[in-house]
């Protein structure tokens, strides 16, 4: 049994590595589809952070140039009014990430105080908690967005709302059963045993441990709010003018330029779906690496 | 009787794991005679589940595989048979019963379709002949009311009565080897003791050789007539039941035998120390970094220079019993010291 | 499961209740009403004219009074009238239903009959190109707004055939429907195949890990009967549950597609509704949506029990 046939079996499943920078090279070959979604939404951020220092203008509108094909002075032609469309995809990028960032972060937020509270402290919070989130789940997200964002009116700050409102609900039901699952684990016990209060107990054993979880809600969130808000804006009720938003790129676009002017339908699409696709990777990569069970 | 029905020789099976190199079974060897009870003891990790799952060749590839050695079953090296000749054998020529017997049989399923079809696989039995065998078969495995209880689900039977229908479905096609890997360490002890009743008395009438893993001595002493102790992957000691407990050759073996919590003590000229129970100090190493010279030296009494440098031979100390250490014949002195 | 089925339905009721009042709530959440706009969009409020108007629609009742006439309306099936045609209301939503329903049905079957096995085919063949290729697949699916989609396969269309597939009335022929219903039904289902492909998927994998698989290798069953006789049986019961989840992804799909192909269903008629700000309409349509949602739920969970031995013989 010669030992150099080990060494491919061996380098295979990553023995005796160290360091970061390998442990992540090492990662990236092992899940290249993760690693293709964090490459996204590295450029996707990068985009969003830099979109002012590209000197590309969205706003202003140049009758001469509506409709160009792609080319020359619009890398991506220009909308009926005149405007890049290159440019407005660069600054779209800034308002999908902040209305999904800014919803995520804002549902997550109640959603991990809720779901904490619920699952760990029980009683009739708890059951009044569960009621609450059987209501509110029986509604599609798209459709309790859309009568949030109908009944609060339309601008930016409101689309944020309309779409963080519906997701807290799905991570409250997570971190709840994450909760209820470690509120029985022993090192609870011996927390309690040793004097600790019932809310320190919650915010420096539980919470930590169901950071892994919310993490991969996270990352699926995202994908689910950037579409959702592609949705509302593509409806005629997301984020309003003069914001370049890539759904309402696409509604003004709608059936009519189908014919004349495809590139208009193309390129918001596109971005879209390349955005959500890399928060789609990264997710379900994330979850495979820390999923328990995959360790044996 | 002295037939042998399976030869394992240098058996070795390695895992490729984040850790490093896993020997999980380092160079095993033994054989089992026609209708002869072996017991292969040891720690958790000690390599005897992997032992058993690689004769069956269940190890799953990756993270393991067989790199060495050969499992002879009259004749027939199962290590070199491809995957569909070796099916023809699992279930058939060798069968295994698991831990646990919930989880180890299908939900979905009827108890008579789960034991019927080990029938209809091998024997090509029709499935009203199969399900007539299956009667029989839970009938004998001591199941009351057998033709209704071939209709029920797994979560309907009692656990020891899921260990039954297990019991009769490995012996349904009449083996020649049955692995038990810890049949009963999920039962309750009462139930226990019913199903190595059970076992041993398929053993009698089928002259089914059996192999029983466990970690538990005190079965050992009531149901096997031969007994391996694994340590790290390897044999450490190796005799028949009786001369291996009354005059364990190997530290690790009296460690464990000292180790079992005793009601009514026999006291050894009033010794203290044969009192008190007495702990193996330390822990198992991990596979992918074993020390080098005995394994077991890092947890030795006895240890000494040689035994840290250098691996220590399989030989035998007495008469029928062989053991791995370089200080076998001391074992007793000290102890009666 | 006698007590199972009681304690379901009186679930169903109680939740069917709190949808009510949350609706009920979310088209209240910012104050002023119907009246507002539609003098805001005259340039000027007669207040006469505005106290009139909010008598007639019983806008100047207490709340809970509005929400009880709302609920008894709906015991009795009357929903009120529509604020923009002023015509009741069931007879605006109760034609456009059936189109909606059939295209809903298409779509469902489509992501049953695609995700299902290639779910299973995936799953069996864990990590070679294959499952790679589906997964990546599957995960385009879920990232492709299906608005986008539709509109990609309008392009398509018009490119390729130079006629775009107009659906304005049902056809008569049921053939011809179905054809001219597949077209979206497909952009509708694309998403919800994705979604029916990875949960089987992922349900099909953790059944392969559970001991029994291991004992039925024991016996010598052959890599087919493990996968398809053994895990089968048991990763279909999540399935089951998956078009559950999946009837409330498929009514966001419906609302966009609709909207893009043009199609006078129920769907496309919220989003009308909603910009036109007829309070009643969208009320009663998003409580019709959440029944709908509720009941299939509940359906569900019914087959799941009548599957499940677990739950049909309770020990």
């Amino acid at each position: 049994m010669a030992n150099h046939d080990h060494a491919l079996e061996l380098e295979k499943a990553g023995a005796n590595i160290t360091g970061r920078l390998s442990s992540l090279a090492f990662l990236a070959r092992r899940y290249p589809l993760g690693a293709i979604g964090g490459v996204i939404m590295v450029v996707f951020l990068l985009t969003a952070a830099c979109a002012g220092l590209t000197g590309l203008d969205p706003f202003t509108t140049d009758a001469r140039s509506s409709l160009a094909r792609p080319g020359g002075e619009h890398l991506l032609g220009a909308d009926f009014m005149g405007r890049d469309v290159l440019a407005r995809i660069v600054f779209g990028a800034r308002i999908s990430l902040a209305v999904a960032v800014g919803a995520t972060v804002l549902g997550c937020f109640f959603g991990v105080v809720i779901g904490l509270s619920s699952g760990f402290f029980g009683g009739w919070f708890d059951l009044l908690v569960q009621r609450l989130i059987d209501i509110m789940q029986s509604l599609p997200l798209l459709v309790m967005a859309l009568v949030m964002a109908a009944s609060l009116g339309p601008s930016l700050q409101n689309t944020i709302i309309a779409i963080a409102i519906p997701l807290v609900p799905s991570v409250a039901r997570v971190i709840r059963s994450n909760a209820l699952s470690l509120r029985e684990m022993p090192y609870v016990e011996a927390a309690r045993a040793v004097g600790m209060s019932e809310v320190r107990i919650a915010v420096t054993h539980v919470l930590p441990n169901t950071l892994a979880p919310l993490i991969v809600l996270g990352t699926a969130q995202l994908g689910s709010a950037i579409l959702v808000e592609s949705a509302l804006s593509f409806l005629g009720l997301g984020v309003p003018e003069p914001h370049p938003s890539w759904g309402r790129m696409l509604s003004e676009s709608a059936a009519e330029y189908v014919r004349s002017a495809p590139w208009l339908v193309i390129f918001p699409g596109v971005a879209i779906s390349a955005v959500v696709f890399g928060t789609n990777l990264l997710g379900d990569a994330i979850r495979d690496v820390l999923d328990p069970r995959q360790r044996q | 009787m002295t037939e042998r029905v399976l030869e394992v020789d240098e058996l070795q099976t390695v895992f490729y794991t984040r850790a490093g190199l896993v020997k999980a079974v380092d160079g095993v060897s033994f054989s089992l005679s026609r209708g002869e009870t072996l017991a292969i003891v040891g720690e958790s990790g000690c390599g005897k589940s992997v032992t058993a799952l690689s004769l069956m060749r269940l190890i799953a590839d990756p993270p393991g595989r067989i790199v060495g050695g050969s499992v002879r079953l009259a004749g027939a090296d199962l290590v070199k048979l491809d995957e569909a000749a070796m099916r023809k054998i699992r279930g058939n020529r060798i069968a295994m019963i698991f831990q646990e017997p919930m989880t180890s049989l299908n939900p979905v399923m009827t108890i008579g379709r789960q034991i019927s079809e080990a029938l209809i696989l091998h024997q090509e039995m029709s499935r009203n002949a199969a399900l007539e065998r299956t009667i029989r078969m839970l009938d004998v495995v001591g199941i009351p009311e057998p033709e209704q209880r071939a209709k029920e689900f797994p979560h309907q039977l009692s656990g020891g009565m899921r260990q039954r229908a297990m019991i009769a479905m490995a012996l349904a096609c009449n083996p020649e080897v049955l692995i038990a890997d810890e049949p009963t360490s999920a039962l309750d002890v009462t139930i226990q003791a019913q199903i190595l009743e059970v076992i041993a008395k398929l053993r009698r009438e089928f002259g089914t050789a059996v192999i029983l893993i466990t970690h538990d001595l005190g079965i050992v002493a009531e149901t096997a007539e031969r007994v391996i102790v694994m340590y790290a992957g390897r044999k450490v000691e190796e005799g028949s039941v009786v001369r291996v407990f009354a005059d364990p050759q190997h530290p690790y073996t009296r460690g464990l035998i000292n180790s079992i919590p005793r009601l009514g003590l026999i006291r050894n000229r009033a010794d203290e120390s044969s009192r008190r129970l007495q702990e193996i100090p330390g822990m198992v190493p991990a596979l992918s970094n074993l020390p080098p010279g005995c394994t077991f030296a890092p947890r030795c009494t006895l240890a000494s220079e040689i035994c840290r440098r250098e691996v220590p031979p399989f030989e035998e100390k007495i008469p029928g019993v062989f053991a791995a250490c370089w200080h076998a014949g001391k074992v007793a002195a000290v102890a009666n010291a | 499961m006698g007590t199972y089925l009681v304690r379901r339905s009186l679930l169903m009721v109680l939740t069917l209740f709190g949808i009510s009042v949350l609706i009920f709530v979310m088209l209240r959440l910012v104050p002023g009403n119907i009246t507002d706009i539609i003098f805001d969009s005259a340039g000027f409020v007669n207040e006469r004219q505005k106290k009139k108007i909010e008598r007639e629609l019983g806008l100047d009742q207490p709340i809970i009074t509005q929400y009880g006439r709302w609920i008894a309306g709906l015991a009795k099936g009357d929903l009120g009238y529509a604020y923009v045609s002023e015509k009741p209301a069931i007879d605006e939503i109760l034609p456009r239903i059936p189109v909606t329903a059939k295209l809903a049905a298409l779509a469902l079957f489509f992501s049953i009959l695609f995700g299902v096995p290639l779910g299973v085919i995936s799953a069996v063949r864990q990590d070679t190109t294959l499952d790679y290729v589906l997964r990546i697949i599957s995960l385009s699916g879920l990232s492709l707004p299906s608005f986008w989609l539709g509109l990609l396969i309008l392009m398509a269309f018009v490119h390729w055939t130079g006629w775009i597939p107009i659906y304005q009335s049902s056809p008569g022929n049921l053939w011809k429907e179905i054809a001219l219903l597949s077209i979206p039904a497909a952009a509708v289902g694309f998403r919800s195949s994705a979604l029916v492909m990875r949960l089987t998927r992922s349900s099909m994998l953790e059944v392969l890990r559970q001991d029994y698989i291991r004992t039925a290798r024991a016996k010598g069953a052959s890599d087919t009967s493990v996968n398809y006789d053994h895990a089968l049986r048991n990763a279909v019961l999540p399935v089951v549950t998956i078009i559950g989840i999946e009837a409330a992804f498929l009514i966001g799909g419906l609302i966009v597609t609709e909207t893009v192909f043009n199609i006078p269903g129920v769907a496309r008629f919220l989003v009308e509704a909603i910009r036109w700000r007829d309070y009643p309409i969208v009320q009663n349509l998003v409580m019709f949506i959440a029944v709908v949602v509720v009941v299939v739920n509940f359906l569900v969970d019914m087959t799941y029990a009548v599957l499940d031995p677990r739950i049909r013989y309770e020990g």
